[in-house]
C-alpha cells in the first residue's frame, strides 16, 4: 500500500495531501437548536488509498461525506481537495471540482430511470461538455470495465441490484476521477453481490491508482479496505492501517 | 451542449406524454383561437375590400341634402338634381372620367305569372361605363331611345332568373305598374356586395322614360362620377363640391345642401368595424394564452418536485446552475413551442372552415403565425423560468434524499 501512495507522491514531493480536513465542524440550527453534526475533525487522506469509514447512526460520517465530495461545506474549519480551500468556493465551482475529479456511487444507486445504463453513464460527461462520439466510447469502455459490455441498452429496471450499482459505479469512474466516495455501496446487496462490488471497488483502486472513500456499516465489507476510520458522535475515534490487509 | 439539452427536453416530455399534452392544451387553444379569429377576420375584411373595388374604388356618389344623412338616407328639402348638373360635372371636371345619372324607385316586376319586387333605375348608358358593367347578354340603350324615352330595358340577372327562369328574356315585355317595357339587355351576374345587397336585383330604363313616366318629375336622385384612372379621388371630390356650390349658389360660410360619397370612405368604415371586432376577440384569445401559461408553470413545478432526485444526481455528478437552469427552462420552451404549433395548425384548418362558411377568401398571415410561435416561446420563457430556477438552487444533498 505505501507503494501505490509514495508512487503517486514522489511525482511532487511538496504536493498538499489530496484530502485534508483540518478542525472541520458543521453545525446544523441555531442558538438553543444548535446541533454538531461534527465536531473538528482532522483528517487527512493520501491519493491512492482505500479507506473505509465506519461508525453508528448520526455519528457524523455521511456529513463527512457530504463535505469531502464537495456537496457541502464545513460550518467551521479547513478543508482542502488537492490543496484547493473548498470553503470559499461557490456552489458552481463545486460543481466543477465533483465534475471533473471526484465520483460517486451511492447505497441507492441512483440512476436515472426510464433511462439506459448507457445514456446513465454518459450523464456525467454531458455536463463537461464531451462531444457524442466521444462520449459513447468513454460510457462503453466504462461498462466493459464494470463487467457490463453488451447492456449498455439495458433501462435499470431490466437490471439487479448489483447491476444497477456497476453501472453506477461506471458512472463514477467515466470521467477518470481522483477520487471515488461510495456510501454504503453495498447496503442494498446480499453478501455475494456485495463482494463483487467490493472486488471491483478494490480493482479499481489497485490497477487505476482511484482513491476510494467508502462510508459503510458491514465489517465484512471494511475488511476489504487498507485503512478504517470510525466515528462516534462526529468526532474520529479510531484511525488504523486494516491490521488483516496490512 | 445546446442539442443535448433539446433532446434532454424532449426525453423528458415523451416519458409523460399525456400529461405534456394536457399541460400544453391552454396554449394550442388560445393559439388556435388567435390564428383562426384573425385569419377569418382578414378573410372578411379582403372581401369587403374586394367588393368595394369591383364596385370601383374611384366611384364617387352625388346626392342632395345634408352632410349628416347616409348615402342610404332620404333627399331632404335641398333642391334636387338635374341632367344638367351631370353633364357639367362629366365635361367641367377633368378629373372625372364619367358621371352618370340615377332615379330609383322600388317596384313590382310583372311577366306572365311571374312577379317579382325590385327596384326601377332611371340611368343612361353612362351608368355602365361607370360601374363597368359589361351587358351580358343582348345590347345596351340606343341614343334614339334614351332621347326618346322609349319603353326598353336593361334587367338584372336576378330578374332574368325570377320572371324567365330558363327562358329568353330578350324582347320579352315586362309589365312594371302602368308601363310594359321591352327587355334589351341582360347584365353580367355581380352576385352580393358586403352591404348584404343583391346587385344583380334591378331594372334599367333610360332616365327620360323614368322622369315622365315613373317619377313625373325631372329630378336625378344621385350622380354617379367614376374618377380617372390616375386622378386623385380626393382632388375629384373637391372638384365636384366646388362645382356643385356654385351651380347651387351657395354662399361662402354657408352648409353643402348635397353631399358626395368616396367608396374608400365607405370602405374603410366597413373594414374599421371588422378590424375592431378581429381586435376584441382576439384579446379573448390572448388570455387564454395567458391561462395557458400559467398551467405551464403549474406543470412544470410538480415536475421540478417529482424529479428532485434526478435534479440531485445531476448535480451531483457536476451540473452547474445554470446547466439544470437551462434544461429545465428548455423543457418548458420546447413544450410551448410544440403547443404553438399544434394551435396554429388546429387555428387554420379552423380559419379554413370559417372562411368555407362565410364564403370569404382565405388569407393566413405569415407574420401573424411567426408572432404566434414567437409567443408561444416567450410563454414557455416567462412562465418556465421560475420553475426552473426553483430547480436549479436544489440543495443536492437534500434533493438526493428525496423519495
Amino acid at each position: 500500500m505505501t507503494e501505490r501512495v509514495s508512487k503517486k507522491n514522489t511525482e511532487d514531493p511538496q504536493a498538499a495531501p489530496l484530502i485534508h480536513l483540518e478542525g472541520v465542524s458543521k453545525i446544523y440550527g441555531q442558538g438553543e437548536a444548535k446541533v454538531y453534526a461534527l465536531r473538528g475533525i482532522d483528517l487527512v487522506i493520501q491519493s491512492g488509498e482505500f479507506a473505509a469509514i465506519m461508525g453508528p447512526s448520526g455519528s457524523g460520517k455521511s456529513t463527512a461525506m457530504n463535505i469531502i465530495g464537495c456537496l457541502d461545506t464545513p460550518t467551521e474549519g479547513h478543508y482542502r481537495f488537492g490543496g484547493v480551500e473548498v470553503g470559499g468556493l461557490g456552489r458552481d465551482q463545486r460543481a466543477l471540482l465533483r465534475r471533473n475529479f471526484l465520483g460517486f456511487v451511492f447505497q441507492g444507486y441512483n440512476l436515472l430511470a426510464r433511462t439506459s445504463a448507457l445514456d446513465n453513464v454518459e450523464l456525467p460527461l454531458i455536463y463537461k461538455g464531451v462531444p457524442a462520439a466521444k462520449r459513447k466510447s468513454m460510457a462503453l469502455e466504462a461498462l466493459a470495465k464494470v463487467g457490463l459490455a453488451g447492456r449498455e441498452s439495458h433501462d435499470p429496471s431490466q437490471l439487479s441490484g448489483g447491476q444497477q450499482q456497476r453501472v453506477a459505479i461506471a458512472r463514477a469512474i467515466v470521467t477518470r476521477p481522483d477520487v471515488i466516495l461510495a456510501d454504503e455501496p453495498t447496503g442494498n446487496l446480499d453478501s455475494a453481490r456485495g463482494e463483487e462490488i467490493m472486488d471491483l471497488l478494490t480493482a479499481l483502486n489497485r490497477d487505476e491508482g482511484i482513491t476510494i472513500i467508502m462510508v459503510t456499516h458491514e465489517p465484512d465489507m471494511a475488511e476489504y479496505a487498507d485503512r478504517l476510520i470510525r466515528f462516534v458522535d462526529g468526532r474520529v475515534e479510531s484511525d488504523v492501517q486494516n491490521p488483516v490487509r496490512n | 451542449m445546446f442539442y443535448e439539452t433539446v433532446r434532454l427536453a424532449l426525453q423528458a416530455i415523451m416519458r409523460n406524454l399525456l400529461r405534456s399534452f394536457l399541460t400544453v392544451l391552454g396554449i394550442v387553444i388560445g393559439v388556435a383561437a388567435v390564428i383562426a379569429l384573425v385569419t377569418v377576420g382578414q378573410g372578411s375584411t379582403d372581401q369587403v375590400e374586394a367588393d368595394v373595388t369591383a364596385l370601383g374604388t374611384n366611384l364617387l356618389m352625388i346626392k342632395p341634402g345634408q352632410a349628416s344623412q347616409g348615402p342610404g338616407s332620404t333627399t331632404g328639402s335641398a333642391a334636387s338634381l338635374t341632367l344638367k348638373d351631370v353633364d357639367a360635372i362629366e365635361s367641367e371636371i377633368a378629373r372625372v372620367r364619367v358621371a352618370a345619372p340615377t332615379s330609383a324607385r322600388s317596384m313590382t316586376a310583372i311577366y306572365g305569372n311571374e312577379n317579382h319586387a325590385t327596384s326601377v333605375t332611371g340611368t343612361d348608358n353612362r351608368y355602365l361605363v361607370a360601374r363597368d358593367w359589361e351587358v351580358a347578354l343582348g345590347r345596351s340603350f340606343y341614343d334614339s331611345e334614351l332621347r326618346a324615352g322609349a319603353a326598353a330595358c336593361i334587367i338584372g340577372d336576378t330578374i332574368r332568373a325570377e320572371l324567365f327562369g330558363n327562358g329568353d328574356p330578350l324582347g320579352a315585355a315586362i309589365r312594371l305598374k302602368q308601363i310594359s317595357c321591352r327587355v334589351i339587355g341582360v347584365l353580367e351576374a355581380r352576385g352580393a356586395s358586403s352591404f348584404g345587397t343583391d346587385q344583380d336585383d334591378l331594372i334599367l330604363l333610360p332616365i327620360r322614360t323614368f322622369q315622365r313616366r315613373i317619377a313625373g318629375n325631372q329630378d336625378v336622385d344621385l350622380i354617379y362620377a367614376a374618377v380617372k384612372e390616375n386622378a386623385s379621388t380626393e382632388k375629384a371630390k373637391a372638384d365636384i363640391e366646388r362645382l356643385m356650390r356654385e351651380r347651387r349658389r351657395i354662399s361662402a360660410g354657408e352648409e353643402d345642401d348635397f353631399n358626395v360619397f368616396d367608396m374608400k370612405q365607405i370602405s374603410s368604415m366597413l373594414t374599421g368595424i371588422t378590424t375592431v371586432l378581429t381586435s376584441l376577440l382576439s384579446a379573448v384569445a390572448a388570455v387564454s394564452l395567458f391561462v395557458g401559461g400559467i398551467g405551464i408553470m403549474n406543470i412544470m413545478l410538480v415536475s421540478v418536485t417529482e424529479r428532485t432526485r434526478e435534479i440531485g444526481i445531476r448535480l451531483a455528478v457536476g451540473a452547474t446552475e445554470g446547466q439544470v437552469l437551462l434544461q429545465f427552462l428548455v423543457e418548458s420552451i420546447v413544450l410551448s413551442l410544440i403547443g404553438g404549433l399544434i394551435g396554429i395548425i388546429l387555428g387554420l384548418g379552423l380559419a379554413l372552415i370559417g372562411v368555407r362558411i362565410l364564403a370569404v377568401p382565405f388569407a393566413p398571415d405569415p407574420t401573424l403565425i411567426g408572432v404566434a410561435f414567437l409567443f408561444s416561446a416567450v410563454v414557455g420563457v416567462v412562465f418556465g423560468y421560475f420553475p426552473a430556477r426553483r430547480a436549479a438552487r436544489l440543495d443536492p444533498i437534500e434533493a438526493l434524499r428525496h423519495q
